[in-house]
Order: C-alpha cells, then structure tokens, then sequence
C-alpha cells in the first residue's frame, strides 16, 4: 500500500528534508523592453537599459549595496549625461523593473535600504554618484543574452527532475 | 583530500539513494501492476571531454573542501568559464544545466553562512548527481529506431533559471508491443521568460508541440529509443494523427503498457514520475481521498505555462498524473484533470498552452508584458555580433 500524506512530517523542515524543494523564487514577468537585463550581483543592483533614442546604444547602471552610490554610462564608458548628483532616469527604471522582477522586499534586502509604505525605492537611495565600470556588467548582459543561442536539446535531462516547473495562479 | 575520495562519497550516497528509488519503484509498480523491462547497457561513443570535466570535478571538489556554510560569491562565480564551455557542448548538456541550477541557487544564497537554513538534502544530490557525470562516460547511443503511433498521456514541465525541459510520457504502440515512453526537449533561456513565454523557446518542434495543444495523437517513423524508454526527439520524423483522449489512452492502453527499465545512474527518488489515472477520488486543496487513503497532491508542480491550478485540481473528479516521492511521502503530480466549475465539465492539460495560451485573460497579461523572447532576441542580434 501506498503511504498517505500524513507520515512524512514535510512542512517542519522541508528545507533541509527535500530533494525538489525551491530554493531560488522564479522572477515575475516584466516588459524587458526597456530594462532587458537586471541582477541582484557583486554587491549591487546592476542592469542593462536600452537607449531610446539609438538602438545600438544601452547604457549600464548600477547601485551599490549598503552604500547606495549609484553610476551610469554607455557600454562603452561614456558617462550618461542625465546624471547630476542624483539618478538619471535610466537608474529609476532600473530600480522600478528591479522591484517588478525580483519584489520590493528581496531588492530592498540586498541593498541594505529602509523602504517605508508610499515610499519608492528609488526615492530612498540617497547615495552618490561613483565611477563604475561598465564592461564587467555589459559582458554579463551578453553571456545572458548568449543563452538564447544555445541549440535545443533532444536527449533527456533527468537532472531537471530536481527542478519542477511551479508557480502556477492560485 | 583528493578527487577520488570524494568520488567514492558520491558513489555510496548514490548507491544508496539508489536503492531506495529500487525499493519505491518497486512498490509502486506492484500497486500499480506495472510490468518493467529488464536493463541493458547500451553502447557508447567516445568520451572527448576530459579537460572540461576535469574543470568540473576541480570546482566540485573546492565546494566539498569549502563546505556549504563557506560558499561566497568568488567560489560560485569561479565555476563560470567552466559553465560557458560546458554549455557550448550538446553532448554535456546534462551536466551543464545541473551545475547551472547548483550555481545560480548557491549564488543566490551568497554568502551561505548567514542563511538560516540548508538546503541540504537538495544540494548534496545535486553535487553527488555532478560527480558522476563528471566522471565521464560518452554519450549514450540508441538501442532501436522505433516506428509506430504514440499516444501522449500528458506533458511535465521542468524549469529553473537558465533551462526548461518539456518532458512528454506518453505509450507508443508498436505493431507487437504498447511502450510506456518519455520524450523530451530541453531549450536554454534566462530568468526573466517565465510562465506561457517559455513555449516561444520550444517552437522549434512544431509537431510535438501542436500535438499537446491539440490533443492529438503522433505517427513516428525511425525515431530513435535509448535503453531508458526516451525517445529522442526528431520532428521531421513525427507527423500528428487523429484526436486522442489522454484520459481513454491511460484508462484502456496504459495498463497494458510495458514500462522501461531506469538507467543505472538516474536511480534516486526524485525521478519517480510514474504515470498514473486517479478518478473517483474526493479532492481537498492539498489532498486526495481515494479508497480510505489520503494521497498529497504536489501543488509544488503545476507549471505556470499551462492552466491547472490548485484550485482546478480541488475541483477534480478524474487526474492523469505522476507519482512522485519527496520528503518521505508519495504525492500526485497533476498532468491532466477533469472538473466540474459553476456546474460546468471543465477539463484542462499542461500542455495546452503550447501553441500559446488559449485562455484570454493569460493572453491579455502576455500582451501587457510583450513578448519576452523576441524582444531578447533583437537585443543579441543587435549587440552579440555588434
């Protein structure tokens, strides 16, 4: 006979008892037009924005944890001319699709900031401006990107049976 | 301590992990009356990755030095070259996609020693799991070329961060024999294509994938079969057929179906996935009732690139599903569900969405969103070869 649900005492101690057990929270869905890349890495809110006005342009953003000293400049080190002591608008989008992606909680965590209710993210990194470099970041963006053009497989993967595919509407 | 020491850990937490899968398959097929074919070694190619796995086992062998409770971010981040080489090779995309999920898991954890807990149970196997392969053994040639009809009983979805494997288990019906089957496509992508976007990555096997929209049945022509019971996926070698009922193929074709044999390495609970009918049942939000017995239902596994929910799943009457085990108990994957919502049948399968979501008020927030993957799509077009 097939055991019940009642035997194994899962709940207590799920994290450390279970094999499948989800230990990474699955980003949320967010428009990726603007902001196509974002991450919580090397001690900062880091990503990519695209440019509005030249398609070949991105520019690369950043905010520091703890500090919360913020940079942006083009991928190729020009710095970004809306910038005046405060965030250019390229660093509010980041830090918005930041919150869409991973919860204001999990960002407002790493970056070690206080985020009251009615306050913004953005509105409570009150850092200053610091130089960054942006081709650590930008050749991250393109190792992400460079997923997309790996071929299909067609041999089975039963390692991913460690990996459940979750989060369906309640 | 050297590799080989760590080699030998692997291999007795394998073996042993091993049995017990033995011991659960081997319940489950006795309540099930499932008849399982014997193991044969199939032949292998050469193994022409020496150097990568060597980088693997180096990585894997700094991490058990280091202890989960020491892992940092330049332990993590130093398995990168090794995960991009390992990546560009089609023959090492197993062990490539573990080690992946391991890192991007421990990455997120960083630094370790303050989290509150250990994944432990978890992380062990994925680090015992990497050992093996990277000990090596070339890439796995197919037993027989099969040709015959396959009746698709539903589809599992596996995802994390980097990949998503659409796992389809179905019977092929041979001239002499009905198969219990699986067959899989696995595509790379990135965090952020999520929920129904992960289909767009899959389009590249238009005949399967119109098959699990429309429910229909497969007609296979030489399509390779390793040992394990996966056939290897070719589409030009596949055409659909008429409309089949997954529910009727696992009622009448299911039972008589012949179950293949597990390969050696793959033995370890977590990859019991044995398809199952389950009807006259009373479901709750976590559980079934069914016989005088309570079995879980792993809510934990309805993918969000298809339309069951818990909710529909409590409102079922009749499940296609797979046994699972994990943390010490059985529980139900839901596949498939029949139900019945404001007095009406409503019947729904994860692999309905394949085409695209068919519900309006999905497609609409997938229109809000735009498309995830084209929109990446030009961006590496744009700037990989700028």
């Amino acid at each position: 006979m097939i055991d019940g649900a009642d035997d194994g005492d899962v709940d207590g101690d799920a994290l450390e008892r279970r094999s499948a057990v989800r230990v990474v929270p699955p980003a949320r869905p967010r428009k990726l037009a603007k902001v196509p890349f974002v991450e919580l890495a090397d001690g900062r809110l880091q990503g990519v924005v695209s440019s509005g006005s030249d398609l070949r342009r991105v520019y690369v953003s950043s905010f520091t944890a703890g500090t919360h000293d913020f940079s942006c400049s083009t991928n190729n080190n020009r710095p970004c001319g809306g910038l005046y002591g405060r965030p250019c608008k390229h660093l509010v989008a980041l830090a918005n699709e930041a919150v869409v992606q991973y919860g204001l909680e999990r960002v407002a965590r790493y970056l070690r900031v206080e985020v009251g209710e009615g306050d913004t993210l953005v509105s409570r990194l009150q850092g200053q401006a610091e130089q960054a470099t942006a081709a650590a970041v930008f050749s991250r963006f393109l190792r992400h990107l460079a997923y997309l053009e790996v071929p299909d497989a067609v041999a089975p993967v039963p390692e991913m049976h460690w990996f459940p595919a979750s989060g369906a509407a309640v | 301590m050297a590799e080989e020491h760590l080699a030998a850990l692997a291999g007795g937490r394998a073996a042993l992990f091993g049995a017990v899968h033995d011991a659960l398959l081997a319940r489950l097929d006795g309540c099930a009356g499932r008849e399982r074919a014997e193991w044969r070694e199939p032949g292998r190619g050469e193994d022409t990755a020496a150097n990568l796995l060597a980088g693997c086992r180096s990585w894997l062998t700094e991490l058990a030095i280091t202890g989960w409770r020491g892992v940092d971010h330049d332990l993590v981040s130093s398995a990168d070259p090794t995960l991009e080489a390992l990546l560009a090779r089609p023959a090492l995309r197993r062990q490539a996609v573990l080690l992946d999920g391991l890192a991007a898991e421990l990455r997120a954890s960083c630094p370790v020693a303050t989290l509150e807990r250990v994944p432990a149970r978890r992380w062990a196997d994925l680090w015992t799991r990497a050992v093996l392969l990277a000990r090596g053994a070339g890439e796995e040639e197919p037993a027989e070329t099969v040709s015959g009809r396959l009746l698709v009983l539903g589809v599992d979805v596996h995802e994390h961060g980097t990949a998503v494997q659409a796992q389809v288990h179905g019977v092929l019906e041979t001239r002499d024999a009905a198969r219990l089957v699986r067959t899989s496509v696995t595509a790379a992508k990135v965090d952020t294509i999520v929920g129904p976007a992960v289909w767009r990555l899959l389009t590249g096997h238009p005949v399967l994938m119109g098959a699990l929209a429309g429910r229909l049945t497969l007609n296979l022509k030489d399509m390779p079969l390793l040992a394990g019971g996966d056939l290897l996926w070719h589409d030009d070698r596949a055409s659909a057929g008429e409309p089949a009922d997954p529910f009727a193929t696992a009622r009448v074709v299911l039972p008589r179906a012949v179950a293949p044999p597990v390969p050696p390495l793959d033995r370890h609970p977590v990859r019991i996935a044995e398809p199952v009918l389950l009807e006259g049942y009373k479901a709750r939000r976590e559980t079934l009732e069914l016989d005088g017995t309570t079995l879980a239902i792993d809510t934990g596994r309805l993918p969000a690139c298809g339309p069951l929910t818990p909710a529909l799943v409590a409102a079922s009457t009749e499940c296609v599903g797979l046994m699972r085990w994990d943390g010490g108990r059985w529980a139900v994957q839901p596949l498939a569900v029949r139900a019945t919502v404001k007095k009406k049948p409503v019947e729904a399968h994860t692999g309905d969405w394949a085409l695209g979501p068919a519900d309006p008020k999905i497609a609409k927030a997938e229109a809000r969103t735009g498309d995830a993957v084209a929109v990446l799509r030009e961006r590496a077009g744009r700037l990989l070869r700028a």
